[in-house]
């Protein structure tokens, strides 16, 4: 699965994007931000208040309790301040 | 009359915003100066150009038929001179689609016949523009919501992220979100 990273997001965890084979169990958005949080300092900095983070599957907006299941591209955000 | 008439099939049309605007499964689609399926008429743009406001609006108000163009452009402010630029990432792919579908949205709320959003990227001085979005419509009333709807969700869904850049040279930070803009997004699903 590709995961891509934007803003300050991308910007602690040093990468624009990477691709990772998830382990058992990681199952939802919310199981794959935990997961990655526990990966090293660059993502627990990113990632230190899940809560505010935005994920897109595919280019859609998703919810935390969202199944990861058949997903291509898991982007994870910054809430976004365009306009 | 017809302004009373309007405000009722505006009534109408307005729902709560968790029904899917259908989209197409195909790749992210820029709909430049094109007429989709139902005859609207969609200019859905992501660049790093000027954004060449006057062609915008001839282009959706060239027809006969249009009787309202509203217009908002949104530009990079200096903040009191401490501004250099204003550095806009985004989302290749994803912030055409989401523009588009604000645009398809904001389609079956209100019956406007065209519109146009066009959100920059990559480095924008201040005094230039960093957003534009237009509606038209046979009257006002349908171009004024639609325009004023579809810039309050591309504050909120379409993936661009501003960090600003200083005239001291220096790097400032990434703009944070507002919950101001949030809030302006919401009142749409109370209507």
């Amino acid at each position: 699965m590709k995961l891509a990273y934007f803003a300050w997001v991308r910007e602690r965890i040093g990468i624009a994007e990477e691709e990772v084979a998830l382990p058992a169990g990681v199952v939802t958005v919310a199981d794959l931000l935990s997961w990655l949080k526990g990966r090293g300092e660059t993502y627990d900095a990113a990632l230190q208040a899940p809560e505010i983070i935005r994920v897109a599957i595919d280019h859609e907006h998703v919810d935390h309790s969202e199944p990861l299941a058949g997903a291509r591209e898991v982007a994870i955000f910054p809430p976004m301040t365009g306009g | 009359m017809a302004e009373t008439r309007d405000s009722a099939d505006l009534a109408a049309t307005m729902y709560d915003g968790a029904r899917e605007a259908t989209h197409s499964t195909s790749a992210p689609v820029a709909v430049k100066g094109g007429a989709g399926a139902d005859g609207m008429l969609f200019d859905i743009r992501v660049q790093a150009e000027r954004i060449d406001a006057a062609a915008v609006a001839e282009n959706l108000a060239g027809s006969g038929a249009v009787g309202a163009l509203v217009t908002f452009t949104g530009y990079c402010r200096d903040e009191g001179g401490r501004l250099k630029a204003l550095e806009l990432e985004h989302y290749p792919g994803m912030a055409e689609r989401q523009i588009e579908k604000i645009a398809r949205e904001a389609a079956t709320r209100w019956p406007i016949l065209g519109c146009a959003a066009i959100h920059r990227y990559g480095l924008i001085a201040p005094g230039e523009e960093i957003v534009l979005v237009a509606c038209s419509s046979v009257h006002r009333g349908a171009a004024f919501e639609a325009a004023s709807f579809l810039m309050d969700f591309m504050k909120t869904s379409a993936p661009f992220w501003k960090r600003e850049h200083l005239v001291d040279g220096t790097m400032g930070g990434w703009v944070e979100s507002k919950d101001t803009d949030d809030a302006a997004a919401d009142r749409w699903h109370r209507l």
